[in-house]
């Protein structure tokens, strides 16, 4: 069964609807793409999935044992963050928060997996290191982290590169890769068509036309090949 | 002068007044640091107006213990402020100023229209700067204070964890299966219920010093949220208590004298923290 599936379902806030009769389904192990211009709804389908908004209509449905718990989150960051004092481990442990039920502290179980969840991201000389003292790149592992603390079944990313320099951003879809290939779903927004293309095995767009499908079918689509003439024209 | 100090010690009410001081100067940094961060600094200064505002209107019923009125109303308001968090179309610190100051202005037409005392300007001045309340405690109310204080301590430590996701990141915490409006909402009584028995006893001016003041100086010097909160509380303690004391010696008032030494707290951590982040460098 599906992990995650998509059924009718009909985005946007305020009564105001931005997208509708989005069908999609994720299996355990896709890496699953979602592209599209700005104001899509790419975002709010983010956060419709994590539950943090409901469908204007539709049903999204978790499978295959998924509890809505165990969904780890990688989101944009806020300005709350960028002068937060908190130490790398501080934050990466507060990804283990979902597992916690009302127990106060957090035991021997989820300081070994933020410390993994570490070691996977390469942070472990940093995690004395204060977290808003820390490169754009680096940030963004720490969360990457966190996210790897609460769930070790389904990603999800929003933009996980904006606002990282080439070098950085390679080094972190290549994370993202590797992560993939040790079985962790991973469902990701990108502006970035054509990393999307050389990394993601399913690609969703979403906009006026709605494409659902695996990669090679996208690059055949009229969708696909409108958004790569689109983007050709802005590079030359 | 340790003489003196022995002196005025023997007196209940520079006892009471010590013990209140400090209890709520810790409770208030403890949850400073959070407010700051999720920038709500001003929800002290707004809620104390707001808690002035129910005041007078308990005023104006003639209510006996007016307590009953101020503390609901103000945990509305703190739940509405706290609440909203993101997606409002009124953002934070508008929010704060809008309720703070409507507040602040129909209590002083109400206390104006129906007033029943002599001293108008009087009245407002205690509410505002709580100048002598604080040395005119009750054992009741030192008891009253004590309890909750206590409470406040252990709920802090019991979900301090708790406390720090939803601050970090609430929309992570909340995808993750964090029930953060509950906590959001415990967060907001908690503030409620301070403020509003600091403000009876302390005055809002000060109420809202010993929230910004002891978080700010404890992140010019320390780089976890863990060390931030201890060093806030320790600072904000020790600043209380000093204040107190000095003022008790020198007559000055207590809580000018206790908002005086923060501010000086707070230079010092500035300098020191930019020292050392120099000699790192």
């Amino acid at each position: 069964m599906a992990l995650l599936t998509c059924q009718g379902v009909s985005l946007g806030y305020d009564g105001h609807e931005i997208v509708r009769g989005l069908n999609f389904e994720v299996n355990p192990g896709d890496y699953l793409c979602i592209v599209g211009e700005n104001g899509s709804g790419k975002s709010t389908l983010m956060r419709t999935i994590l539950g943090l908004q409901a469908p204007l209509g539709g049903k999204i449905l978790t499978g295959d044992g998924l509890r809505q718990n165990e969904i780890g989150y990688l989101p944009q960051q806020t300005v709350v963050q960028k002068d937060f004092p908190a130490s790398v481990r501080e934050v990466v442990l507060s990804g283990c928060q979902n597992q916690m039920g009302l127990s106060p502290f957090y035991g021997r179980e989820q300081k070994k997996r933020a410390a993994d969840a570490i070691e996977k991201m390469g942070l472990s000389k940093l995690t004395k290191r204060c977290y808003r003292e820390l490169s754009g790149g680096q940030q963004q592992r720490v969360l990457l982290a966190r996210a790897l603390c609460a769930t070790q079944k389904l990603l999800l990313l929003d933009e996980p590169v904006a606002g990282l320099d080439p070098k950085v951003t390679a080094e972190m879809y290549g994370l993202i890769e590797q992560l993939n290939k040790d079985g962790v779903t991973v469902i990701m927004i990108s502006h970035d068509i054509a990393a999307a293309l050389q990394y993601a095995d399913h690609i969703l767009h979403v906009g006026k036309d709605v494409f659902f499908g695996t990669r090679d079918e996208y690059l055949r689509s009229d969708a696909g090949k409108f958004f790569l003439a689109q983007e050709k024209g802005g590079e030359a | 002068m340790f003489d003196k100090l022995a002196m005025y010690l023997q007196y209940p009410f520079v006892r009471y007044a010590l013990i209140v001081g400090v209890l709520i100067a810790l409770c208030s940094s403890l949850l400073g640091v959070t407010l700051v961060l999720k920038r709500f600094s001003f929800i002290g200064d707004g809620l104390s107006h707001v808690a002035f505002g129910a005041m007078t209107i308990a005023a104006v019923l003639n209510l006996t213990n007016n307590m009953l009125l101020i503390l609901p109303i103000t945990m509305v308001c703190a739940v509405l402020l706290l609440r909203t968090g993101q997606n409002t179309k009124i953002k934070g610190d508008a929010a704060v100023a809008m309720i703070s100051v409507a507040s602040l202005a129909f209590g002083y037409l109400l206390m104006n229209l129906f007033s029943t005392s002599s001293n108008l300007s009087g009245d407002v001045c205690t509410t505002l700067f709580g100048s002598t309340s604080i040395l005119t405690l009750s054992q009741l109310e030192v008891w009253l204070c004590t309890a909750l204080s206590v409470l406040v301590v252990i709920l802090f430590i019991f979900f301090y964890n708790k406390i720090f996701s939803v601050t970090f990141d609430e929309a992570f915490a909340r995808a993750t299966g964090t029930k953060a409006g509950a906590y959001n909402l415990l967060l907001a009584i908690i503030i409620a219920v301070i403020i509003v028995l600091a403000m009876n006893l302390v005055g809002s001016l000060l109420i809202s010093a010993l929230v910004i003041f002891p978080a700010l100086s404890a992140m010019r010097l320390f780089r976890s949220f863990k060390g931030v909160t201890i060093c806030s509380a320790v600072l904000s303690v020790l600043c209380a208590a000093l204040g107190i004391l000095v003022s008790i010696l020198e007559g000055t008032p207590v809580g000018s004298t206790i908002v005086a030494i923060d501010v000086a707290a707070f230079l010092l951590c500035w300098l020191t923290g930019l020292v050392t982040r120099k000699l790192r460098a």
